[in-house]
């Protein structure tokens, strides 16, 4: 059974159509990376998942309609959003007698020792805590919870670099295995590069693109060409041309490793670059896209 | 819940073998209890201090209270009743005035605020229906408010007995006029009665109204929870030149079947909170007010499913 399984998910508000018709599947034990530009639908197509929001098509969320059923979901589901939404008036140990009392899979033990490795103090309530604090307490909440799919709405937004590497480390190192599955939708793409095992680009409500990390690597190649080579490497017809530092960067789908190799150093595109190719070209409109 | 079990696949069930698949309701409810009180601490604080505050202002006026009561026993029985139970009284008032704004205040905020924080989507991604938490945030001021009121009160007027006590047999005097005209027991069946069956059940519409407003409001919900009733009546005076609506409002304020006897010639307090216990139960008008109160709250859930963080 796949995880989380989408089909013609539309949403429209007042003005603007927010989901325009997606279609997605993920897979047990995947993670996920849900990327787009800004109102691109990626915060609506959680809150579908979530049972947040209403939706027209056919949703199904570990076999559940996240509509109808979300508290019942929300016992196999975890959640972090963009900004902190731990409510500030909470003390932490008050958050955790209540995450105890209500979720059946909750492990105090657990959290209790996530947070033994922070300086939350125990007596603290949420509005004294740092930005990064918060989002610590937060992921050690949902790591101590025995769900099945983890959502992830922007969750290092404003956070410095330590943190945020941090965050990924945990989720990694002490969360995730093979019956997780995880949905991470961001903005900051580099540092989940070497996280995600699947990839999705979204944009205007819909999905543009989508591949594992492994097809990424075997599928998409970069080389920086010198200038004088340039017509012979476009004429294996990149996906995409933009200028580096020393040269042009060509991007190319499904091309030969050992012909490009001819032209200069090759690598396997960062998946912002790759966005930018998918998104930003054939739409003509790379600034929006770019962000 | 075992049928959900079931339909789940293999890897599926050993997690759920370790944990149990569901917490009871009457957990879940608890719980959300408990958070009401953790978020709006003022529920009990407002009327411990209310309570603090007069018992300090009784204390100072006990200095003239073997004076009084030197004077008391000139006066006439009824008088006599009157002079020693009227503090007693007014503690009685305060405590309610004051249970009166916080609920107001509270209903007006609990799912507003949750809202504006956007906090609801912590709640919201924790395993708690939109039905349990909205039941738990009415039972404040419809079970809790009246029960906490009826405690600090007795509390208050228990210390206010003994205080008075003290301060009479350390001036030589005796107490027993004023335990004789104080016919405590009495006047906390009646208070209880009162709490319970006016304040609490009598005023369930109003305070599920202010619930509905505060899960549909996206700003100023005390200005939506008020002009549109009085715009309603100022539109009927002035096309039917009538005022129902200013009477349906007025009588679930004043409270039906206690006005009657408070507008029949009883004008004290003491007659408001001695009627018949339960009488209220059994008038229509309480009974009409509870429907009324189930379709705001049943509004109000499904308004706490729908409406986005503001």
């Amino acid at each position: 059974m796949a995880c989380i399984e989408a089909r013609g998910l539309r949403k429209a508000f007042k003005t603007t159509i927010a989901l325009d018709g997606v279609n997605l599947r993920v897979e047990e034990g995947r993670i996920m990376g849900l990327i787009g530009p800004n109102g691109a639908g990626k915060t609506t197509a959680l809150n579908a998942i979530l049972g947040l929001t209403q939706y027209q098509g056919e949703l199904r969320v570990l076999g559940r309609d996240p509509w109808a059923e979300r508290d019942q979901l929300m016992r196999d589901v975890c959640f972090i959003a963009d900004v902190a939404v731990l409510p500030r008036w909470i003390k932490v140990s008050q958050l955790l007698d209540y995450v105890t009392g209500v979720h059946p899979r909750f492990d105090r033990a657990k959290a209790e020792g996530f947070l033994a490795k922070t300086t939350i103090g125990r007596a603290s309530r949420v509005r004294e805590l740092s930005k990064g604090m918060v989002t610590q307490l937060h992921l050690a909440l949902v790591m101590a919870i025995d769900a099945k799919l983890l959502v992830l709405d922007e969750p290092t937004l404003g956070l410095d670099i330590l943190y945020r590497k941090q965050f990924y480390d945990s989720l990694l190192n002490d969360y995730f295995d093979r019956n997780r599955t995880i949905v991470v939708a961001t903005h900051q793409v580099e540092e989940i590069q070497h996280v995600l095992t699947d990839l999705m680009f979204i944009d205007r409500g819909r999905i543009v693109f989508e591949c594992s990390m492994e097809e990424l690597e075997s599928r998409y190649l970069e080389v920086m060409v010198r200038p004088e080579q340039l017509a012979a490497a476009r004429a294996l017809k990149p996906m995409h041309d933009r200028q580096g530092i020393g040269g042009s960067v060509l991007l190319f789908d499904g091309a030969d490793r050992q012909r490009l190799a001819a032209f200069g150093d090759v690598r396997t595109p960062s998946i912002s670059d790759l966005f930018v190719a998918v998104i930003g070209n054939p739409a003509g409109q790379a600034q929006g896209a770019a962000r | 819940m075992n049928t959900q079990a079931n339909a789940m696949p293999e890897s599926a069930r050993e997690s759920q073998a370790a944990a149990p698949a569901a917490i009871p309701a009457n957990r879940l409810f608890y719980w959300s209890l408990r958070r009401e009180l953790w978020e709006s601490r003022y529920i009990y604080i407002a009327p411990l201090a209310a309570a603090g505050l007069f018992l300090v202002g009784f204390l100072i006026g006990t200095i003239h209270l073997p004076g009084k009561m030197r004077a008391a026993l000139a006066l006439s029985p009824e008088q006599q009743y009157e002079l020693i139970q009227q503090p007693y009284q007014f503690a009685e008032l305060l405590l309610m005035g004051t249970f009166l704004i916080v609920a107001g205040i509270y209903c007006l905020d609990a799912l507003y605020g949750e809202r504006r924080d956007r906090s609801i989507l912590f709640w919201k991604s924790l395993p708690v229906s939109d039905l349990t938490t909205v039941l738990a945030k009415a039972s404040i001021p419809v079970v809790i408010l009246p029960l906490l009121t009826f405690a600090i009160t007795v509390a208050t007027q228990w210390i206010m007995a003994l205080l008075s006590t003290v301060v009479l047999l350390g001036s030589g005097m005796s107490a027993v006029t004023l335990w004789n005209h104080l016919p405590l027991f009495q006047m906390w069946l009646g208070l209880f009665d009162h709490l319970v069956a006016f304040h609490g059940f009598w005023y369930a519409p109003i305070y599920c109204w202010l619930l509905l407003v505060s899960a549909w409001a996206r700003r100023a919900p005390f200005l939506w929870a008020t002009l549109p009733l009085l715009a309603i009546g100022i539109v009927e005076k002035i096309a039917f030149n009538s005022s129902h609506f200013a009477a349906l409002l007025q009588y679930r304020f004043a409270g039906g079947p206690e006005t009657a006897e408070f507008e029949a010639g009883h004008a004290s307090m003491d007659s408001l909170i001695h009627l018949h216990p339960g009488q209220i139960l059994i008038s229509p008008g309480l009974w009409i007010g509870f429907v009324v109160a189930a379709g705001f709250l049943a509004a109000a859930v499904r308004l706490r499913r729908y409406r986005d963080p503001i």
